[in-house]
């Protein structure tokens, strides 16, 4: 058990250690060489414009659903469906939002990034970048951690929106609220402070994301089966660290008072 | 010239080169055999600093660049060499044309306008023509190899590394490719070190040749002297026999 739990954590610091690395060297590099301009557009294409759709339909669901689980809680509890445009603006802003987006983009161009990143490592192609006088942080990592930084944010606050439209079309239509009560709900309690809690996490969040996807994929060994196993673990760590920095930086952002 | 003296490379517990001695001339082709797993692209790896060695020397024109890690100086390296990988190791997301001229952008100051002009040329020059547009997945492996070799002579090195540069390619093809290395040593007087398991084309090409066996180098001779040696090893190599101290040593 010791021994086991012992390996665990050697395993998890040497690899902490090394994608710190990655992030000096990619610290490093944006500032002593120029950006690749045409791979950070390509990829914010990639990561972001074509990750709208799926964010829209999620954000749209999650909406209806957030508003159909608080009035029928509501009508239960208060015999009338209140407060529906602040619970779900509220959860969707602070909290779903940038969970959610950081979720799917994890595992929609998050695994992209790592199979292909991971595809390059295995066929040398990473050998030969630094052949050709650039080397990977330069040309992949770098674009990709910019991509990510840039896109997550856009998205949730593309989730948020059409969450609070998904809320609004159930309270409205199927739960009988006034329009007027739903907007006014949101506008008096929503702060700007509630929008900045929201995507501080999303950043962080495509922070990490990219970080983790990228070093998954320099760090693959072993053929299509390592490409597979490094996509798969890329995500799931994605994953996890989501959940476990949103605990964290909750109660910071709390104590800060955002 | 390049002068290999002592090479030392392990990874973990495995000794891949266990002292390497070995000089390659200007101009040459220089051959380097073995089996697999002697450490042939561990050896060539070291050279471009690809992998930093453990220990020994690498003198490249009699500058030390055995330790060399500061990336701008391993870029400055790299502007003398071309590398041409077993599988290409072509970009899979640009054209043929984007992967020829992808070095000029790092390695020269070619201006972007003569980018197409040079693709053309160096394309022309492995016998491919209007191929530019196409994506490395729309290529057959013969094909790839040339490509991957009009990019490594782009950017003009001086010193070409061919990692098995027949490996996997039918024999007109294999013959092909080994007619270019010669070709490119004839035309642009570029020094090329080779390793193949290919003895057909070893012969051909090389004017030295230089047989890898654990970890060491167990003969370095010019050719003639290669084809004619009695050193058990190299012959059994060269004969491609069953049967004699490379195999007794793998039973034992």
């Amino acid at each position: 058990m010791f021994k086991k739990t012992g390996k665990f954590l050697i395993f998890f610091f040497t690899q902490f250690g090394q994608a710190t690395e990655m992030i000096k060297d990619a610290f490093f590099w944006f500032r002593k060489s120029p950006l690749e301009v045409n791979q950070t557009l390509q990829q914010i294409v990639k990561i972001g414009v074509e990750s709208v759709p799926v964010i829209l339909m999620t954000g749209l669901f999650v909406g209806m659903v957030l508003a159909l689980q608080a009035g029928n809680t509501m009508q239960n509890i208060l015999s009338e469906p209140l407060y529906i445009g602040l619970l779900v603006s509220f959860s969707l802003v602070r909290e779903l939002g940038p969970v959610l987006t950081a979720f799917v983009i994890a595992g929609r161009a998050g695994a992209a990034v790592t199979a292909e990143i991971g595809t390059m490592k295995v066929t040398e192609q990473i050998d030969a970048l630094s052949t050709l006088g650039t080397n990977a942080i330069r040309y992949l990592v770098i674009p990709r951690l910019i991509a990510f930084t840039v896109s997550i944010p856009i998205l949730t606050i593309f989730s948020d929106i059409m969450g609070i439209f998904g809320g609004f079309i159930v309270s409205v239509e199927g739960l009988g609220v006034p329009s007027s009560t739903y907007t006014n709900d949101i506008t008096t309690y929503l702060g700007v402070d509630d929008l900045m809690h929201g995507l501080i996490k999303a950043t962080v969040f495509a922070f990490t994301i990219g970080v983790i996807c990228c070093y998954k994929g320099l760090n693959t060994r072993g053929g299509a089966e390592g490409v597979g196993k490094a996509t798969t673990g890329a995500v799931v760590v994605s994953m996890v660290m989501i959940l476990v920095i949103d605990y964290f930086l909750t109660a910071i952002l709390h104590a800060f008072g955002v | 010239m390049i002068k290999i003296e002592n090479l030392q490379k392990h990874f973990g517990p495995k000794h891949i080169l266990n002292g390497v001695n070995l000089e390659i001339k200007n101009g040459e082709v220089t051959t380097i055999i073995g089996g697999s797993g002697t450490g042939k692209s561990t050896l060539i790896k070291c050279i471009i600093r690809l992998l930093e060695p453990d220990g020994g020397k690498i003198l490249v024109d009699g500058k030390d660049i055995t330790h060399i890690n500061n990336e701008f100086q391993l870029a400055k390296l790299r502007k003398n060499f071309g590398y041409l990988f077993q599988e290409g190791a072509l970009f899979d997301s640009l054209t043929v044309g984007e992967n020829v001229t992808f070095g000029l952008k790092y390695l020269t100051d070619t201006p972007k306008s003569e980018y197409a002009k040079i693709a053309k040329e160096k394309l022309a020059l492995v016998g491919l023509k209007d191929i530019e547009h196409l994506r490395p997945s729309e290529l057959s492996g013969g094909m790839k190899k040339r490509v991957s070799l009009a990019r490594v002579l782009a950017t003009n090195p001086k010193v070409i590394l061919y990692d098995e540069p027949t490996s996997g390619l039918d024999p007109i093809m294999s013959e092909i490719i080994s007619q270019l290395i010669l070709d490119l040593k004839k035309k642009l007087d570029v020094t090329s070190i080779v390793i193949t398991h290919d003895m057909k084309s070893a012969f051909e090409i090389s004017d030295t040749l230089a047989m890898l066996y654990e970890g060491k180098v167990q003969l370095a001779a010019p050719k003639e002297e290669f084809k004619r040696t009695q050193n058990p090893y190299v012959k059994q190599f060269i004969e491609g026999s069953a049967n004699g101290p490379i195999q007794m040593k793998i039973s034992n």
